[in-house]
């Protein structure tokens, strides 16, 4: 570890802090239908847009015709995302003549995108056509984004609002994410992103002829059209198979210090909109600090276990750490920082290898997934995801005083602590009871790439990965099998939305709850108390949980590693 | 439930013209008037031909250049086209090698190479980005350090002093952006263009 890596991480923190509030002031305000600078150009779209859709935007929806809404919307975008996938072949902007994508691997692909994950059984310069990258992919990005984002903003409305029975209206939500939020930012960022050297051309692949006379040929494409968004939505499924770590989706340090930056960017805001909106910005901070707790500590183990390196290579009289898929022009602070960030968000986007990583460095974004991440998170998933881990903490408070805990004037009641525990429940039904699946069956041990601890350590990396709607993997796994197809698909679907409908409804129960004044026995949610107590029950948790299938990947590997075992 | 399908098909519709068609078609459109050679993929052209782009590393195997990193890149294989073959710096298939920190053949391949690179230059100790493998197996750099290793080995080759490369090294050295961002590194591909215009 140097001092100037630590500059570079803190230098990062400062400024997400610094970006919070006027992105929380700005994303307040378009969430609550006022003007904003954007409002004369974008006005008119969207009141077209829902004179065609025969949307009445002043009428608001209860949370069950609010969930409706975004489980059809899903369908349809399911639907034509498969479509589009089986028939590339015979559509246009297919320069390069890519072939129609295998049913199962299609139907793993679309699900992918939907759930916000982007797990990619697929390398994309060697399987999708332009058309599927834009209208397929780019814009199931947006929609994935903006859904994670509505959803948060109704659980807010919950806690913010008193004897309520509506929480929103979705499709209002969801066009005004859209225009006024991610598609501004993404036209001004993507064409920064061309300046730092990323493609953005329809034109097909270049032949070049190299210095010493051979022939490479270069994929190229409209790649930072999707890459600002795969970024700033956390989607984070690359145009090109080595995702950012390639030379073209991620050129230079400073494209890849605002890749990081834009991930955790709207996702930090969100907790400054959820205080904005509840009258009191200081609870917003206090998740924010949770949060930030939370990542602090895993940076800084995985950045000192990628410097430190792996101990073989150090036998062989090698220094500088653990370079092994990893970019010179990234080195080991600015990879290791974008693993923690990249897992920690949902994002899942990569700028070196995870599954090269030494056996703590690739733990770490092992549990951040686990936590079902929650430290700052998928763009608004991250902020709902954290809110019923303070359910629970609340709850758990309560029981140690023996009075009915409340939250933001509301008090939590049987019911939000059962609908909380079954959204959380569902992060070890699938990982660990997937991973027991693959690890006893053959089909699935021969996809593994590296054998002993490793190798299941890839499977269990892969389970959590799709799970928690991450999209990063442990690479070497050969993912595009039926086996992991369907299961993959099969996680992600159940990771999404048996998250989703627990914590809509539980915006709903708390809309319609009348509001408490605080008393002098409300316990502050605000403080140094609070945060200590929300960061222990998340780790037991996820401590409880997780620790006995980590023993057998990760922390085995990293005794094998120092003692010198090989497999 | 009925009631939500035509808002669902209508904005479905809408925002998919929007957010898939015509927002990366105008950034198809402003990047290729204000970046042209950034969106076309920063090429190289020497006598009106394509030898590469300025990004994306090349296979460089002769004495007389540096030496890239080793890319665990793959491609077809020319016997049996169900197979693939190590085809390092391919292009058109970006890959880590994905070998975990305990892999056999991780560590041999490594030891291999330390060997090979001690053999060809000096029995100085191997910078380590060397001798492993970039993420996508494309790394457009090497360290200073790795550069500086190679310098005698090019010289050689080249029948130049020592001395200047060392200056030809330092002139191609990327620094830290505002001194904080990034690492040092040098183009691979820049040095040895500008080693073959300096022997012309």
């Amino acid at each position: 570890m140097t001092v100037i890596g630590w500059v570079q991480i803190a230098l990062y923190c400062a400024i997400l802090v610094a970006l919070a509030k006027p992105l929380g002031w700005f994303i307040t305000r378009v969430f609550n239908g006022e003007r904003t600078f954007l409002t004369p150009v974008l006005r008119p779209v969207e009141t077209s847009l829902y004179r065609l859709a025969g949307i009445d935007e002043t009428r608001e929806q209860h949370w069950l015709t609010y969930a409706t809404a975004m489980l059809v919307f899903h369908v349809a975008g399911f639907l034509f995302l498969y479509a589009l996938m089986r028939l590339q072949a015979a559509l246009p902007l297919n320069p390069m003549e890519m072939s129609a994508v295998a049913p199962d691997l299609s139907f793993n692909t679309a699900v992918s995108f939907i759930t916000n994950t982007n797990w990619q059984n697929y390398g994309g310069e060697s399987t999708m056509s332009y058309l599927v990258q834009m209208l397929g992919l780019t814009h199931q990005n947006f929609l994935s984004a903006a859904t994670g984002i509505v959803l948060a903003v109704a659980l807010i409305r919950g806690f913010a609002r008193a004897s309520a029975q509506t929480v929103g209206n979705f499709w209002v939500d969801l066009t005004r994410c859209t225009l006024y939020i991610l598609l501004p930012i993404c036209i001004i960022y993507a064409l920064f992103l061309v300046s730092q050297g990323m493609p953005q051309t329809l034109g097909p692949s270049v032949e070049a002829t190299t210095l010493e006379g051979a022939k490479q040929t270069i994929a190229v494409g409209p790649v930072a059209s999707q890459v600002a968004i795969k970024m700033l939505g956390t989607n984070g499924g690359g145009f090109f198979n080595a995702n950012a770590a390639h030379p073209f989706e991620n050129p230079t340090a400073l494209s890849n210090f605002m890749q990081i930056i834009s991930i955790f960017a709207i996702g930090a805001a969100m907790t400054n909109v959820f205080g904005r909106m509840v009258g009191d910005q200081r609870q917003g901070w206090a998740i924010l600090a949770v949060m930030g707790v939370l990542f602090v500590a895993g940076v800084a183990v995985t950045y000192w276990a990628e410097a430190r390196g792996n101990d073989a290579f150090t036998a062989l009289g090698l220094a500088g750490g653990n370079m092994e898929g990893k970019e010179v022009r990234f080195g080991i602070v600015a990879s290791a920082l974008f693993a923690v960030v990249t897992t920690a968000a949902s994002c899942g986007a990569v700028n070196a290898m995870h599954d090269s990583f030494t056996a703590l460095g690739g733990m770490i974004p092992m549990i951040n997934m686990q936590l079902g991440e929650i430290i700052v998170g998928g763009v608004g998933a991250g902020l709902y995801g954290m809110l019923l881990f303070v359910v629970l903490a609340m709850f758990v408070a309560g029981l140690m005083v023996g009075r009915t805990p409340e939250y933001i004037g509301k008090k939590i009641e049987a019911r939000e602590v059962k609908l909380a525990m079954l959204a959380i429940l569902v992060l070890p039904l699938m990982i660990l009871g997937w991973t027991a699946v693959a690890v006893v069956y053959p089909t699935a041990t021969a996809s593994m790439a590296n054998a002993g601890p490793h190798g299941f350590s890839e499977v269990l990396y892969a389970f959590t990965s799709q799970t928690a709607n991450n999209g990063s993997a442990f690479g070497g796994l050969t993912g595009n099998i039926l086996f992991y197809n369907l299961t993959g698909a099969i996680s992600m679907l159940v990771g999404r939305f048996w998250m989703i409908v627990p914590a809509m409804a539980i915006a709903g129960s708390l809309a319609a709850k009348k509001s408490v004044p605080a008393s002098a026995g409300t316990f502050p949610t605000d403080g140094g108390l609070f945060i200590g107590l929300v960061v222990g029950v998340i780790l037991i948790i996820g401590g409880l949980t997780f620790f006995p299938a980590l023993a057998l990947g990760p922390i085995v590997e990293h005794f094998a590693m120092t003692s010198g075992t090989l497999y | 439930m009925l009631r939500q399908i035509r808002p669902a098909l209508v904005l479905f519709v809408a925002l998919t013209v929007i957010t898939g068609l015509l927002y990366p078609l105008a950034i198809t459109g402003i990047a290729g008037v204000i970046f042209p050679r950034q969106a076309q993929g920063s090429l190289i052209e020497r006598d009106g031909k394509v030898i590469g782009s300025e990004l994306i590393g090349q296979a460089f195997t002769e004495d007389k250049y540096f030496h890239g990193r080793p890319s665990a890149t793959t491609g077809p294989d020319p016997q049996d086209s169900t197979k693939t073959t190590a085809a390092p710096y391919n292009a058109s298939n970006s890959m880590g090698s994905n070998l975990g920190p305990t892999n056999k053949s991780l560590i041999e391949r490594v030891k291999g190479d330390v060997e090979k690179a001690q053999a060809e230059n000096s029995a100085a100790p191997v910078p380590v980005d060397l001798v492993t493998t970039s993420g996508s197996g494309l790394d457009p750099h090497i360290s200073p350090e790795s550069a500086m290793f190679q310098v005698p080995r090019v010289a050689k080759a080249r029948n130049i002093p020592e001395e200047r490369l060392r200056v030809l090294v330092q002139e191609h050295m990327e620094s830290r952006l505002a001194g904080i961002l990034g690492e040092p590194r040098v183009n691979v591909l820049a040095l040895n263009l500008a080693l073959d215009q300096g022997a012309r």
